[in-house]
């Protein structure tokens, strides 16, 4: 792996229950560049949370290879947030600075606790869902990693607590250069804060790179109904004699037809619509 | 110090919104030469947007003349945008002109649809950003 790659897989794959069982994920190949914020997004099975476990090293390919920073430089937020029930938030941080003696930043742990509305010697299992969150992600930025894994961190958050710690994630990702990889159905929130793209359906990879790169590539046009080749169409509708279509260009688009670049929601749902449609 | 209002859902480029309401505190007398722009980071904390795009819109402004970059100290303004003051000769004329269209009978929406399309008819080509 070069110096600006945070994460590469090849032809990565894994099975779910042992070798006799299904394909979680297949044939992935990606590299991620350093100090990018990646969206990784899918449908519910789509294999997600099972390629950011593989990338913490939680998980072992089947096939294929993962290379990602050594341990002591990655970060990973499980989806169901996975702390010490019995330990204060206090003791919780004095365990992270603790295990990762040296990169610990104890003020920056300080800042994401803040604002949950809880003191610091309360327990872990007296919190709910979302003051959870912050302390999973306090953690997580209180090390300092070169890579932050996150599977869903904004799930359990209001709306107010999800712009305050993405906003601090970004911050953090402005000063250090963290690459982050995050899963999220919240597609409005993916569209200003994250420029890289990850989209997965069925194990395997539809779409893969930069989000301005994607977003250029594609067209969305209304317009009469005609043939759209030589364009890829990824979805198309027909109304009356009105067609709507989201395509990836090949060349310029010639026609009658009004012609915009989609949303970043535009696009992933359109590709998320059509899980055989055409490929990237 | 100009504070960023990002509307995710205007369809305006992010980067962009960020250049305009730059401009905009230009012409208002907001920012003036020797001000500092916001840095990513506190740009980001307060919007939640990629820091990527921020220094996107930053380059844009430098490349435009607007700003400079200085090293290890942030992002300073160098120029103002030619700005006519509230009471300028140009705003009487317009004021005229908007009472005798509303004198004529024209609607606020039919008057800015004028006002719109001889914008466009004097204004074309240039760079609108």
């Amino acid at each position: 792996m070069t110096e600006d790659t945070a994460l590469r897989a090849e032809l990565l794959g894994r099975k779910y229950g042992g070798r006799r069982g299904g394909w979680a994920l297949r044939e992935c190949d990606f590299t991620l560049p350093r100090g990018r914020i990646c969206a990784l997004v899918g449908p519910n099975g789509a294999g997600k949370s099972t390629l950011l476990a593989l990338a913490a090293g939680l998980l072992r390919p089947t096939e294929g290879t993962i290379e990602a920073p050594a341990r002591e430089l990655l970060a990973y937020v499980a989806q169901d947030k996975p702390l010490h029930p019995r330990l204060s938030v206090d003791d919780t941080l004095r365990m992270g600075r603790e295990l990762n003696p040296g990169r610990w930043d104890s003020a920056l742990a300080e800042r994401v606790v803040e604002g949950g509305g809880f003191s610091s010697d309360t327990l872990v299992h007296h919190l709910s869902g979302g003051q959870r969150t912050r302390v999973a992600l306090a953690l997580a930025l209180g090390k300092r990693p070169e890579l932050l894994l996150l599977d869903e961190p904004m799930a359990d958050l209001d709306p107010l607590a999800r712009h305050q710690l993405m906003g601090l994630l970004m911050a953090e990702a402005a000063e250090h250069g963290t690459t982050v990889v995050m899963s999220s159905h919240i597609l409005t929130e993916l569209e200003g804060s994250c420029d890289h793209l990850l989209l997965l359906h069925g194990g395997r990879i539809r779409l893969d790179g930069p989000v301005e790169d994607l977003l250029a590539a594609h067209t969305l046009l209304t317009g009469p109904v005609a043939d759209l080749a030589p364009h890829t169409v990824i979805e198309s509708r027909t109304t009356g004699r009105q067609l709507t279509a989201l395509i990836r260009r090949e060349g310029p688009v010639e026609g009658p037809w009004e012609t915009s670049e989609p949303s970043l929601e535009e696009l992933l749902l359109a590709h998320l619509r059509t899980p055989e449609g055409a490929a990237a | 110090m100009v504070e960023y209002r990002i509307d995710r859902r205007s369809g305006v480029a992010t980067y962009l919104q960020i250049v305009q309401q730059t401009k905009q505190a230009l012409r208002m007398g907001l920012l003036e030469p020797g001000d500092r722009l916001p840095t990513a980071r506190e740009v980001v904390e307060a919007t939640a947007i990629n820091p990527n795009t921020v220094l996107k819109a930053y380059r844009e402004l430098e490349r435009e003349g607007l700003v400079e970059a200085r090293r290890g100290l942030g992002t300073f303004v160098r120029a103002t945008l030619g700005t006519h003051p509230a009471d300028s000769p140009l705003r009487g004329e317009l004021t005229d002109w908007a009472r005798r269209a509303r004198a004529s009978g024209l609607e606020r929406d039919d008057v800015a649809a004028l006002f719109t399309s001889v914008l466009k008819e004097h204004f074309e080509g240039d760079d609108d950003r």
